[in-house]
């Protein structure tokens, strides 16, 4: 056991006297969340559009005046003809053109119909498809206040409650993603490439011989890492906290336990990537290239995943982000206890589980 | 010249030598392509729904049947009492709760006003709006269809003015993500691999103790480094070009625009990364400060490229900020030459940039690498 | 022996902060000798060397090496000379045939002289064997012999050697000396550094280096009769401790 202290308190020194990776260590994840919690949101506003309007009547500028008026959408500039719009979407700016058609007024009040295309440039669909319907919103609120009220219709009105997040933050969203994000790609990345770094020089076949057990070395190793993280996910805990009032409904306490919990899952899962991998260039290929987009996309920090095809919600389950998502979001924001998320947590520890028998059973193998 | 071509040939027999490397190099882009670009989608569908119906009408099954028919919702089981549908919400099982009251029927009938109140789990703000959105589209559109069954459309036959709204989507009138996606994320993968082998490279000679054997000889820096380089720059030419035709072939990506030009700006676009991945390999002591610094990098070139968030949303600071990103140049790129068929003038501002930034990153790589110290 | 002074040194000196590592040395070497420097682990050997050969700029000083400035001439000294460094330094995951390619392809060396090399090589060191074999599973002798000869592979004037024969055994050892020998005996000048004292013995003169500082500089057999003792180990033994 002494020789074992000896050896955690050398991987320390080696990790603290190294000023710069401490800094990078620490710095970088405060401000990666200090960024994406301030830049980051899926709202789409600000949209630039331009208009194409045939009749300029006094219908359409006051229309055209709304929707200037609203927040979603910039007018840049005005198009004069059909031929332009394709013009402009190639440069790229420009995400729609509304053309109002030709005598606007006059058609409204002799045929009662008239008529605003609203093209938009698809290439990006979900901005696209919110600028359609921004667009009909925004035309049916000002048909709405032009025409009388009409007591005696029918109507069901929607009143609609916003749970967990009433002032519609994306942060709320975003601060558990970037937290797993980061703590995944640290702890894996960390781990797989320090481990397999005593392998390429050498170090390690020393470390073998003597007379601390294999296993050792290996949470000898870990240690630090599982320190330093613990306390990125507190300075990223109370960022959210404060800078971004973040709530925590639930308990604090289960809070920190799952937190470890799913470091130490990424944490096996870097050694496991290092009993595979001889080089550290392979490591690296393993654990970032191999991670860092799948734990985006995959885990629901930003696509939903009950959005996506089956194939892929299958797939999903594999990624122990996803979990660790939905297990920050019901304590944080929920406010939930452990009889909600004990099948999440569960899966955690069974992935934790797998990844250290595997690493176990592939040492062996080495080793004889 | 001459020289040059010595280290390109060691690297390539480096690379070619490493067999599980060169799986990796090339198995995790493709599968990642195809796979992921399925998942990336914003797409709002099988929104789970509940509803609590206190007042088991025709009206109000008939309300819930109109939700039951829409391809967006998945009717979960219906509860009487809210706090029970609450739990299933906390659980995580649904998303939207639907409250429809006593007297929902009656007040229907006789005020010619029903109510119902819908809760949404909004954590993801983005789609919790949407959500909102179809709820209101189709309890509207129940309006409309008891209004057409009630008695009260005999009197009020005067025909309204109506201002249509037509939309009409350019490139991708079927709003598929895929088209959107595909090239998006084979941006990242050709970035991200280039970066990190790149920024991996020169440090790992001098933690291997090679690179001041070269340091000795009177090699040029620039020879050392072109020859170190060029490489990993036909290296992302492949993936480019595997990835090309796995867009076209597996996910029928329209390719409107020139396909030369795309080569033309991925090589300039390709020298910025390298010289980039080299810069951090001259600063560093250790692989895995590198690629500590070269995912730091990468997460925050990925989150604000445009590609899964719009920058129009972002404030101005962090605007700003995305001009630095050449994934931002690169996806704006690729998706106007791909699906809008956009030409060298329209890319031109670009293309502009992205060589400035070339220009200025090796300018500083091949200065801050150093034979002597 | 040659009078011609190939290697001159004056005053050189190289601070790491406070910490002076090489307190101004000051010596010559002499055209095709084999020049022993020595000194415990720590005393500057490796910080003056690579001051030497242009990969580590003096702090202060002067020095001349085959004819160039060490601080404005880096280039042209390497073009002149050879080096060996003390961590085996060729790549593991390449094949003999192809680090020999290497190496004498960024010396300026064309395919044809390479070949010629690589067929001279193969015959002097007996690798017909292994010429295809990574060099990562080689014997580290064998490795050590082979860096000695790719240093070689441009003909530099002097070749300079870090610790050449750490970790290997005295058979290989003896080996090695006796390429050393045979090189010298072509007229390039050798210039080893080493803290085995049985091999300062085969030097033509020696240095020892203390702290930073030249302590003593001649040949092996005048400094033992300066020390009044039978080996080198002791003027060794000796000189430290009167430093003490």
């Amino acid at each position: 056991m002494k020789r074992f202290i000896g050896f955690v308190k050398k991987e320390f020194y080696h990790i603290f006297r190294d000023k710069r990776s401490l800094f990078i260590l620490f710095g970088m994840p405060i401000a990666q969340i200090l960024l994406f919690g301030f830049a980051i949101t899926n709202e789409i506003n600000n949209v630039e559009i331009a208009i194409f309007d045939q009749s300029n009547d006094v219908e359409t500028q006051k229309i055209i005046n709304k929707i200037k008026s609203s927040p979603y959408f910039n007018v840049e500039n005005q198009i004069n003809k059909e031929s332009d719009i394709e013009k402009e979407f190639k440069k790229g700016k420009i995400k729609a053109v509304l053309i109002f058609e030709r005598d606007f007024s006059k058609n409204l009040q002799t045929k009662n119909v008239a008529v605003v295309q609203a093209i938009t440039d698809a290439t990006e669909p979900n901005v696209a498809n919110t600028i359609a319907n921004y667009t009909s919103a925004i035309i049916q609120n000002y048909q709405s206040q032009k025409k009388q009220p009409k007591t005696n219709l029918v109507k069901v009105e929607v009143q609609s409650r916003m749970f967990y997040n009433p002032e519609l933050k994306s942060v709320f969203n975003f601060v558990p993603g970037v937290m797993t994000v980061i703590l995944m790609l640290v702890s894996a990345m960390m781990t797989s490439i320090s481990i397999t770094r005593e392998k390429e020089i050498g170090t390690m076949e020393i470390l073998l011989v003597s007379p601390i057990k294999p296993f050792q070395v290996i949470i000898g190793k870990v240690f630090p890492y599982i320190f330093l993280s613990i306390i990125n996910a507190i300075i990223i805990l109370l960022l959210g906290f404060f800078v971004f009032k973040m709530p925590i409904n639930g308990s604090l306490l289960l809070l920190s336990f799952e937190s470890i919990l799913f470091i130490i899952s990424a944490l096996s899962l870097g050694i496991l990537i290092s009993t595979i991998s001889d080089s550290q260039q392979t490591a690296m290929m393993l654990s970032l290239m191999g991670l860092m987009l799948p734990v985006i996309i995959l885990s629901g920090f930003i696509f939903p995943i009950n959005s996506m095809p089956l194939p892929m919600q299958i797939i999903s389950n594999i990624i122990p982000a996803k979990w660790f998502i939905i297990i920050v979001k019901a304590i944080m924001l929920k406010g939930v206890g452990i009889q909600y998320i004990w099948k999440e947590t569960l899966i955690l520890i069974g992935m934790t589980t797998l990844f250290i028998t595997i690493s176990i059973k592939k040492y062996k193998i080495r080793l004889e | 010249m001459k020289t040059i071509l010595f280290i390109i040939q060691k690297e390539f027999k480096q690379i070619f030598r490493d067999k599980s490397m060169l799986q990796l190099i090339f198995i995790l882009p493709i599968l990642q392509l195809l796979i992921l670009s399925n998942a990336a989608t914003f797409d709002v569908k099988n929104i789970a729904i509940t509803f609590v119906d206190n007042n088991q009408s025709r009206e109000s099954r008939e309300l819930i049947s109109a939700f039951d028919a829409s391809t967006y919702f998945n009717v979960t089981e219906s509860y009487f009492s809210e706090n029970k549908a609450i739990e299933e919400m906390q659980k995580g099982k649904t998303d939207i709760i639907v409250n429809i009251p006593v007297n929902f029927n009656r007040n229907l009938q006789k005020d010619k006003k029903g109510s119902i109140s819908v809760n949404i789990n909004a954590i993801d703000a983005a789609t919790a709006g949407v959500e909102n959105v179809y709820v209101t589209q189709i309890v509207s559109a129940y309006n409309k269809n008891i209004q057409i069954q009630s008695k009260y459309i005999s009197e009020n036959k005067e025909v309204e003015q109506n201002i249509m709204v037509i939309p009409s989507f350019w490139y991708n009138n079927t709003l598929n993500y895929k088209t959107f996606m595909v090239p998006g994320i084979l941006v990242l993968l050709v970035t991200m691999l280039t970066l990190f082998l790149s920024s991996m490279n020169i440090v790992r000679e001098k933690e291997l103790g090679t690179l001041e054997q070269i340091n000795v000889t009177p090699i040029k820096k620039y020879q050392f480094i072109i020859g170190k380089l060029f490489p990993f720059w036909v290296l992302g030419l492949v993936i480019l070009t595997v990835g090309l035709i796995i867009s076209k072939v597996v996910f029928n990506v329209p390719m409107l625009g020139n396909i030369l030009l795309v080569y033309g700006f991925t090589s300039i676009y390709l020298l910025l990364i390298l010289g980039f991945g080299l810069f951090i390999s001259n600063h560093t002591e250790t692989q895995q400060q590198a690629m500590f610094i070269a995912w730091f990098f990468m997460v925050i070139f990925i989150l604000m490229s445009g590609l899964f968030t719009p920058i129009e949303s972002m404030p101005k600071w962090a605007q700003n900020i995305t001009l630095l990103n050449p994934i931002r140049y690169f996806v704006e790129f690729i998706r106007m030459v791909l699906l809008k068929g956009s030409g060298f003038v329209e890319v031109l501002n670009n293309l502009l940039i992205v060589f400035g930034f070339a220009v200025v990153v090796n300018g500083l790589a091949v200065w801050s690498y150093k034979k002597t110290n | 022996m040659n009078e011609e002074k190939i290697i001159q040194v004056e005053n050189l000196t190289k601070k790491f902060g406070d910490f002076t590592a090489v307190k101004g040395i000051t010596f010559d070497v002499y055209k095709g000798e084999i020049f022993g420097f020595l000194g415990a682990n720590g005393a500057g050997k490796t910080t003056a060397m690579k001051m030497l050969i242009g990969i580590s700029n003096p702090t202060s000083g002067k020095a001349n090496v085959a004819g160039f400035d060490v601080l404005s001439q880096s280039e042209m000294v390497k073009k002149s000379i050879g080096y060996m460094s003390q961590k085996f330094s060729m790549y593991d995951d390449l094949t003999i045939k192809e680090n020999i390619t290497f190496f004498g392809g960024i010396y300026g060396l064309s395919r044809k002289q390479i070949k010629q090399k690589i067929t001279q090589l193969v015959e002097e060191l007996e690798l017909q064997e292994v010429i295809n074999n990574l060099v990562g599973s080689l014997p580290l002798g064998w490795k050590q012999k082979l860096s000695f000869s790719v240093a070689l592979l441009h003909e530099p004037k002097i070749v300079f050697l870090d610790e050449p024969t750490g970790g290997v055994d005295p058979i290989t050892r003896r080996q090695f000396w006796e390429m050393i020998y045979t090189q010298a005996y072509k007229g390039t000048t050798i210039f080893v550094t080493t803290h085995y004292m049985d091999e300062a013995e085969y030097c033509d003169r020696v240095s020892i280096m203390v702290d930073g500082a030249i302590e003593a500089l001649d040949s092996p057999k005048k400094l033992k009769e300066q020390f009044q003792v039978d080996s080198m180990n002791d003027v060794f033994l000796k000189l430290a401790r009167n430093i003490e």
